[in-house]
């Protein structure tokens, strides 16, 4: 281990900790640790939140108009304790919008963005650290927006998280569309300003404030993905901003951007229009197209880490790894249009967005048959991490697969807005980067609190979670292509589709246990998080910069200026005595030199 | 205990295609019996088959994707297993060979799909019917959308539509059987879809904007027009159903439709329920 101490750099930091009150050092801290872990305690909160609501939803599935046992009669009591219609539609709406805005993208660019880079490059923090309590504090807002949106106007936002005009344009739509539509667009707005000040700030640190030897193809894949989610957001998320406002504008100030001419909506006085609903659609997905990879390609990066530290195995193809990542993050720009296949988009148009869409599924691919590859030969340990990042792979095979049916147009015209999207991007985003995400916590858990979870319960978790997830999304499929559709409080009114309740009987019972077994983990992360086993460095015996720190590091980071020698996957490596070999750690000739 | 772990993988590929073939084979144990044999799509009530075609091609090309990258996924971990394996780590970075074959073999079963599936498209959305003369064959009726129900209108005797002669109904779409029909639709407010899961028909509706479906039913029946576009509260109970029938009794509906709407009289007690 390289012991390069320099001094002035270690006196620094612990002078600045001594001064630091409480406040500042935990509260409005400019420290990137201590943001992340801030994102990482206030998106798992609103993760519960968003588990609840899709409980909400599923009970109506299941059993629809039926008083939900103990809690319908405190929630819903001018309803004699059932879920109404109006409520059902806030339901589906508040529930993507929590899970989107609210929990996936501030969990992997905030949390695990905030708290990795610096330490997987080897810098001493942020290059903006001001900019970075801002991006959390700038969080806030969009909380209190978020939630008055739920209380406002007697039910909350109802027009679907994707809110599309007139529906949420109009307030004599929905009885959600009046103030709670206008907190939700400004919620929307919030998160993407906190977005934007953390997508400057990791393009900068990741570009400026690498370790010495750390060059671009030395960087962890966790980097690669959250420096290509960086250059998506930066250049993406203008676009839904000033979307949002021209929506605002049409709300607030009688505009008719999203409205054509003479449009009246429950006898409402006729607008004066001139605009487009369709224009919306496009707008909203330039940004939110690129989301989901936003939402996916930093959990790839992580799983890729994780994946090679357990196998005891170089990545299989470091470099086409990192192209893929970037393939994706390209042609993520132009495939919006596959959400609009049926929207009356020209049909023309939407022969181009299938070309495109087909051509994406092939970067995502590469990286699956790369992920095989990097197990292949290798030493596999099943820890914890190493489950949930093996879960992510096998997943992310499902949800990569069905986009190919929807990105086929014609069987699309059937599959669209059925539960067979539902379970596409549920199977990329509850199975893959949600599973991502909690081996992610189980791996950076040691560094973040300097302890150990507990790996019984995290096996336990781990099994449960995948089986009720499997039993909850994989039917999913089979609803959809039997054209159940989404957003329906009540679909068995319909003779297509009164046989399936039953079957939506069975999800909803796995999808009670998915959430009830996340206890487990909840115990496991409060009990470790004080009584755990004392980490040290490297518990993993992993090679990346942030294990030659510190557990948990102190303020600045490294207590040694880190040299980095090689990439960081160099595990196995004949030239090394051990199956690991640190980035930081000189080469064996160098080393005799130094003794 | 990575046995147990490897054969827990094993299964996604075991259940998964499973729960397929039952579905496909109406063996789900939770389906009450509705889906058929080969019934696991809505039935089929038009000449097009071309949709169920393209999901089962593209069903049996994910599928082979799917189970085999299960069985690799499971035959490593058992096989490389740190507790059992006792070969050293085989120390490699890659293979420029194999990135080049698994990027070649699914780009060119990706564009497969994509050539292959442009003549479905453009017969489902843009080359619209034509007549025996060859001109563009107009619309048998129009559908609008409103919170939250389809009001119907049918040309009268002269043909066009918005002349004091339509016939105007409610939520209730006839069409006659063996003959290509072509719907006009649009929204009289927000969103809507128009979806006809048994004729693989669905468009969105947009206020401001008039567009055309189409389709070429072959079986009489009645089925569903579902909304598939979220449209507000009552989004679930904008139902309508659409009615397959003969020529013969389709002009008999018509007529007695008609003569039901010219006798019937305003009646404002009525309007106010």
């Amino acid at each position: 281990m390289s012991t390069t101490t320099i001094d002035s750099h270690t006196q620094a930091a612990s002078h600045e900790m001594s001064v630091g009150s409480f406040l500042s050092t935990y509260v409005f801290s400019r420290d990137h640790k201590v943001i992340g872990i801030q994102f990482l305690f206030s998106t798992l909160i609103w993760f519960i939140v968003g588990g609840l609501l899709a409980l909400g939803i599923r009970w109506q599935l299941a059993w629809p108009w039926s008083n939900m046992p103990v809690i319908g009669n405190m929630l819903f009591s001018a309803e004699g304790g059932q879920i109404s219609p109006e409520f059902y539609t806030v339901l589906v709406t508040m529930h993507a919008t929590v899970m989107i805005f609210l929990v996936i993208i501030p969990i992997l660019a905030g949390a695990f963005g905030n708290f990795l880079i610096p330490l997987m490059i080897g810098a001493d923090d942020m290059a903006f650290p001001t900019l970075n309590m801002l991006s959390y504090w700038f969080m806030w807002p969009a909380f209190i927006f978020f939630g008055a949106a739920f209380f406002t106007d007697g039910y909350g936002a109802a027009a679907g998280w994707t809110s599309y005009p007139p529906l949420s344009a109009m307030t004599t739509a929905a009885p959600g569309s009046g103030n709670a539509q206008t907190y939700w667009l400004l919620g929307v707005t919030f998160v993407g300003v906190s977005s934007m000040l953390g997508s400057v700030n990791y393009m900068t640190t990741i570009i400026q404030m690498r370790a010495p030897g750390m060059t671009m193809f030395r960087l962890p894949l966790t980097i690669w993905g959250m420096f290509i989610t960086a250059l998506l957001q930066a250049f993406a998320l203008p676009v839904l901003t000033a979307a949002g406002f021209m929506l605002l504008a049409d709300r607030l100030f009688g505009t008719g951007f999203f409205l054509p001419e003479a449009l009246s909506v429950n006898n409402s006085p006729m607008v004066s229009g001139g605009g487009q609903p369709l224009l919306w659609q496009h707008l909203f997905w330039f940004y939110s197209h690129p989301a989901v990879y936003i939402m996916i390609l930093p959990a790839m990066g992580m799983v890729s880490d994780i994946l090679a530290c357990f196998a005891r195995k170089p990545i299989f193809g470091y470099k086409p790894m990192v192209y893929s990542i970037c393939g994706i993050a390209g042609l993520g720009f132009i495939v919006w249009g596959h959400h609009m296949f049926v929207s009356g988009m020209n049909p023309g148009l939407g022969m181009t967005f299938m070309v495109a869409t087909m051509m994406i599924a092939l970067p995502s691919a590469v990286k699956t048959f790369n992920w095989l590859g990097t197990i292949y030969g290798g030493k596999v340990r099943f820890a914890t991490p190493m489950l949930f990042a093996l879960s992510f792979v096998s997943m992310f095979v499902i949800g990569g697969l069905s986009g190919i049916f929807m990105a086929a147009t014609p069987v699309d015209i059937v599959i669209h807005d059925t539960y067979f999207i539902v379970a596409h991007f549920h199977y990329v985003l509850f199975a893959g980067t949600a599973m991502a995400v909690f081996g992610s916590i189980y791996f950076w858990f040691p560094k973040m609190f300097g302890r150990m979870m507990n790996e019984t319960l995290g096996k336990i978790h781990f099994a449960l979670t995948f089986l009720f997830m499997n039993g909850t999304f994989f039917t999913m499929h089979i609803l959809g292509a039997g054209g159940f559709p989404r957003r329906l409080a009540d679909p068995y009114h319909y003779p297509t589709f009164s046989h399936m309740l039953s079957m939506n009987q069975f999800m909803t019972i796995c999808a009670i246990g998915m959430v009830a077994v996340q206890v487990i983990f909840a115990v496991n992360f409060f009990y470790s998080l004080f009584w755990g086993p004392k980490a040290g460095r490297n518990p993993w015996h992993a090679n990346g910069l942030e294990w030659q720190a510190p557990s948990p590091p102190g303020h600045g980071n490294f207590d040694f200026q880190p040299i980095v020698y090689r990439g960081p996957y160099e595990y196995g490596s004949p030239e090394s005595d051990e199956d690991f070999y640190p980035q930081t750690m000189p080469p064996k000739q160098e080393r005799a030199e130094l003794a | 205990m990575g046995r147990v772990w490897s054969i827990l993988f094993l299964t996604v590929p075991i259940l998964g295609v499973w729960t397929f073939v039952a579905a496909m084979n109406d063996w789900w144990p939770m389906s009450e019996g509705a889906f058929g044999p080969g019934q696991w799509f809505p039935a089929l009530d038009v000449s097009n088959h071309v949709i169920d075609h393209l999901f089962y091609l593209i069903l049996y090309l994910t599928g082979a994707v799917f189970i085999g990258t299960g069985l690799v996924l499971f035959w490593f971990l058992w096989r490389y297993d740190a507790a059992t394996n006792k070969d050293p780590v085989v120390f490699s970075h890659g293979s420029h060979a194999l990135e080049v074959v698994w990027s070649i073999l699914p780009a060119v079963v990706l564009l497969f799909i994509a050539i292959y599936q442009m003549d479905a498209w453009a017969n489902a959305r843009m080359r619209r019917p034509l007549t025996a003369e060859g001109a563009v064959k107009p619309p048998l009726c129009r559908v609008s959308g409103r919170q939250f129900e389809w009001r119907i209108q049918y040309p009268g005797e002269d043909g066009r539509l918005d002349t004091p002669d339509d016939l105007h109904v409610l939520n209730d779409l006839y069409v006659p059987v063996n003959e290509e029909v072509v719907i006009e639709i649009e929204s009289l407010d927000v969103l809507h879809s128009f979806f006809l899961p048994n004729m693989r028909v669905k468009q969105d509706v947009v206020p401001g904007m008039r567009q055309y479906v189409w389709f070429h039913p072959v079986k009489e029946g009645v089925s569903d027009i579902v909304c598939a576009e979220l449209c507000g509260w009552g989004h679930y109970k904008m139902r309508g159903q659409i009615s397959v029938v003969n020529a013969a009794e389709y002009d008999r509906w018509f007529s007695a439709a008609y003569a039901a709407q010219e006798t019937s009289a305003y009646d404002p007690a009525e309007e106010e329920e």
